[in-house]
């Protein structure tokens, strides 16, 4: 591959990433190292090309312009959470963790608990315990081989963090509350690291949001490690401004018997782009993952699946669903890989999406590679509208046309939320999605919970 | 399951059943490829002038682009310098009888199975048949021509029908295509050239067999076929080649026009020598075929069942131009040993009322990687597209992958696109239950195979089916995982 002609941006990240380097000489060698190695990566492929496979659909580069501002430090400001978190989802108590422009917000930076579950700021993380941070970070992220990926192992300073020791389980799920708060246009990077020992359980609620209506882009990413029969329940909710460009990047490896549960809700957010990459490398893992995403105006979002069935004995399940309308373009690809030796195993992926006018656009690539031959796998992918005969069946019972066809436009989409176990989640994304089908739901000044 | 052990060895252990060579003299030209070589080309052929305009242009379009990539394929380099562009039988005078043949050409073609003579005229079939690059003999023409229809060579239909050439070729695969299809246009060789006129049902099955003898060439034919309105023509195409130990190069290109009302339909059986158990030699198939759906009304359908090649790369693809216009994809695909496919088709819906089909049953054996890969495309007026996709797997071995890459682009709100895949192995419960009604199980193994694949082989023509059978027999006689 030629290495693309320097772009101004990509000149600037060097500039910029010369000085957090700088700035982050007090960190562990390794942790630069890392950094390093990972902007030189970054550097060779560049943004992705236009005629790069895995972003067929979806061209980066045109939005990313040298008049973001890489935000250095944390924001100083005084935030009265109590303002920004009324929480009205009855009966949901979660442990919140609040980060502005990819930094941990807070003064106390890192708790241990009695169980010794560690979570907090993973900057605190890697120079309190730099030991439990080295053995996993940027080991799983790296595998994505992309190149946006690459950027944020370089860029990020900070995130969240947690380490669950074998056998513990949280008393309430974890809610990290990812903000856009800025006043210039901004590039932010952030990253997660979600450690979860044997027999260990968690759930974490992922929100990302805007605060103020500038111009921004979000570059963040996660990595996940469930260990021996670990669980893990994962959702993430979008709903930022439109004017933003979101990318996103998961990375998530599991050990023998694990179970972990993606949900990615997608109501609002310009252009997005949500990177999901599972290694089942135990056997007998189990990973379900299902998004949904609702568009319209000039919305783009796209949703890249990758499951990657290294070991015998796992079961996959993908269920991703699109509600189109306006001009909004939603995009999927879903890749089922089975490896040599991955015997019994069984993979499922399911795509469908509803295209409301005649300017909304589908891509959908669900993709089987498989290399085992005692296996049961099945893709399916669907583009349509909603279904005429239904909609008799209610207008005949009296149901007027508009109501009708929000009930048939809920109910496809409740498909995905039943996925949620967290009641009281689920029943506001419920109400959410009800909103956001209804066009009540312009944007989301505030929080997951509290858009109403 | 011993049993297992010695079905696989069954399987490896077939021979490639056509493989043998012709010892008839080719006229070869130097090895290589250069602005000269394809003047000569154009000059041996007699060609008019645009003629070898178009080559040019193709060449130095050629010369410019990259060997694609993207395919799921290992292909080693090839060396377009080694490769001999054109070869001709050298007796190449003009046959009026039989008798005249070559006997070793008539003795290939009867082993082959091919009704070439004139008293298997019962059998209904009219063969064009190309060895190696020129059309040797094409029987049937009489009684075609009585109808209006033109069935003759590549080189003739330059040399007769301008016109019709000057119009058609390159309208439906331009030269500037991809990269094998516009090698092909520079150094075409020969093929064949269909023309139906208007409303005549063509009354036979039209039927072309391609063989590449001589060593070292490459095959570039090139086939076009115009229906025009309310026609109907079903045409088949079949191939074969000697063993030989070099890999042989193989790009040809098919157009197809579809007027308004007319139907086409399109079958290939393929079974170029796939290389011996080591993967060693074997035809590199890179094939273009399109075909264009012009008028309203107008239907085509492509059915291929593919066993043989090394390398098979090769996506017969349908332009719903016209409005309420159906185009139907069947495939089988075979692989074994060390061949590796990647196939599939694309459907492009752009009239209104646009239908399209495609059904593709990959089967999968030895070390060999077999994929699917497709687009459906509904353009913004496509309004009311419909397409079902259905594309299944089947492995037989632990060593074997199986891939699908389907891609779903859709503009318009009005279409309903569904696809399915499902990837498997025969299962161990449906050889028990033949096994339990007495049938052996390698004879159970075929019949499973033979149920998987008859969606597909239901779609050719009866003689070409029974060939397609016997073929997925011999390809994987009672290999079971």
């Amino acid at each position: 591959m030629n290495s693309p002609e320097t772009s101004p941006m990509i000149e600037k990240l060097e500039q910029e990433f010369r000085v957090l380097l700088k700035q982050g000489d007090h960190l562990p060698e390794w942790f630069n190292e890392i950094r390093q190695n990972a902007f030189d990566v970054f550097k060779m492929t560049g943004f992705p090309a236009k005629k790069d496979e895995n972003y067929k659909y979806t061209y980066l580069e045109p939005h990313i312009t040298p008049s973001y501002q890489i935000p250095a430090h944390p924001v100083t400001i005084k935030i009265d959470e109590k303002e920004i978190f009324k929480c009205d989802v009855p009966e949901l108590n979660t442990n919140l963790v609040l980060l502005i422009n990819g930094f941990f917000y807070g003064k106390e930076r890192l708790k241990k608990l009695s169980s010794g579950v560690i979570w907090g700021s993973l900057n605190e993380a890697i120079l309190k315990y730099p030991d439990l941070v080295e053995a996993q970070y940027g080991k799983h992220l790296s595998q994505m081989n992309d190149p946006m990926a690459e950027l944020n192992l370089a860029m990020s300073q900070d995130g969240f963090f947690i380490y669950l020791p074998d056998n513990t389980e949280m008393d309430a799920p974890i809610q990290i509350i990812n903000i856009a708060l800025n006043e210039d246009e901004q590039f932010i990077s952030t990253h997660n690291l979600i450690i979860v020992g044997q027999n260990s359980h968690v759930k974490l609620v992922l929100c990302d949001h805007s605060l103020s209506p500038q111009r921004f882009i979000m570059n963040s990413a996660s990595e996940v490690v469930a260990g021996k029969n670990a669980r893990i329940e994962f959702s993430k909710l979008q709903n930022s401004h439109n004017h933003s460009v979101q990318v996103s990047s998961v990375s998530v490896s599991q050990d023998e018997g694990s179970n972990v549960i993606s949900n990615y809700i997608t109501l609002h957010g310009g252009i997005i782009r949500n990177n999901l990459l599972v290694n089942l490398n135990g056997k007998g893992a189990v990973n379900d993952a299902s998004g949904l995403y609702i568009a319209d105006k000039m919305q783009h979002i796209d949703n890249f699946v990758q499951i990657q069935h290294q070991s015998p004995e796992c079961h996959s399940t993908q269920l991703y669903k699109g509600i189109l309308d306006d001009i909004s373009m939603g995009v999927f690809s879903g890749k089922i890989l089975v490896a040599k030796d991955a015997q019994k195993t069984q993979a499922f992926q399911t795509n469908k999406n509803i295209l409301l006018t005649s300017d909304a656009k589908v891509r959908t690539k669900p993709q089987l590679e498989i290399y085992a031959d005692d296996v049961k796998c099945s893709h399916g992918a669907t583009v349509g509208q909603i279904d005429e005969e239904a909609l008799f069946y209610l207008r005949s019972r009296g149901i007027d046309n508009k109501e009708a066809r929000l009930m048939l436009l809920h109910a496809f989409a409740h498909e995905v939320m039943k996925k949620i176990s967290i009641d009281p989640l689920r029943d506001r994304y419920d109400e959410l999605v009800n909103k956001r089908l209804r066009g009540e739901l312009s944007r989301c000044n505030n929080c997951a919970v509290n858009c109403g | 399951m011993p049993e297992s052990d010695n079905i696989i060895n069954d399987v490896t252990s077939s021979e490639y059943k056509y493989g043998f060579i012709s010892d008839i003299e080719s006229e070869t030209f130097p090895t290589g490829i250069d602005e000269d070589i394809v003047r000569l080309i154009s000059k041996k052929k007699g060609e008019p002038e645009f003629m070898l305009e178009w080559r040019l242009k193709a060449f130095n379009h050629w010369k410019k682009m990259k060997m694609p990539d993207w395919a799921h394929l290992q292909i080693p380099p090839i060396n377009y310098r080694d490769i001999i562009f054109y070869a001709v039988p050298k007796q190449s005078a003009k046959y009026e009888s039989l008798d005249e043949i070559d006997p070793e050409i008539k003795a290939t073609f009867d082993k082959l199975g091919i009704p070439l003579e004139e008293q298997k005229k019962l059998s209904g079939v009219a063969v064009d048949a190309v060895f190696d690059s020129v059309s040797v003999k094409t029987t049937f023409k009489e009684a075609l021509s009585e109808k209006g229809i033109i069935f003759c060579s590549m080189s003739e239909a330059v040399q007769n029908h301008r016109d019709l050439i000057k119009q058609y070729l390159g309208s439906v695969v331009p030269y500037t295509d991809n990269y094998f299809a516009t090698l092909n246009s520079a150094v075409f060789s020969d093929g064949s050239f269909v023309y139906i006129p208007k409303g005549v049902r063509c009354p036979m099955e039209l039927s072309t067999y391609f063989r590449i003898n001589a060593l070292n060439t490459g095959q570039f034919e090139r086939t076009l076929i115009i229906a025009d309105e309310g026609a109907y023509v079903s045409y088949l195409e079949g191939c074969t080649a000697p063993m030989r130990d070099e890999s042989q190069l193989h790009a040809a290109v098919v157009e197809i026009v579809v007027m308004k009302d007319a139907e086409v339909k399109y079958s290939t059986v393929q079974n170029w020598y796939p290389g011996d158990k080591q993967g060693k030699g074997g035809i590199y198939n890179f094939v273009t075929k399109r075909g264009i759906c012009k008028g309203e009304n107008a239907r085509l359908s492509w059915t291929q069942v593919e066993t043989g090649s090394a390398v098979t790369w090769k996506y017969p693809s349908c332009i719903l131009q016209g409005d309420n216009s159906y185009g139907e994809f069947f495939s089988v695909a075979v692989t074994n040993n060390y061949q590796q496919a990647d196939t599939g088709t694309k459907m492009i819906h752009i009239g209104k009322n646009t239908k399209s089909r495609i059904v593709s049953k990959g089967i999968s054996a030895g070390f060999s990687q077999n994929s699917y890969r497709g687009l459906v495309k509904v353009l913004k007026n496509a309004t009311n597209a419909r397409n079902f996709s259905q594309c299944d797997s089947l492995l037989l071995g632990d060593k074997c992958g199986a891939h699908t890459f389907p891609y779903i682009e859709a503009d318009n709100a009005s279409a309903i696109l569904e696809h399915e895949a499902t990837t498997s192995r025969i299962g161990e419960d449906q050889i028990f239950y033949c096994n339990q009604r007495g049938i052996k199980t390698e004879d159970a193994v075929g019949l499973i195979i033979n149920g998987y694949a008859r969606e597909v082989i239901n779609q050719l023509p009866m003689e070409f089916a029974v060939e397609a059978q016997k073929l997925l027999q011999i390809s994987l006689e009672g290999s079971v995982g």
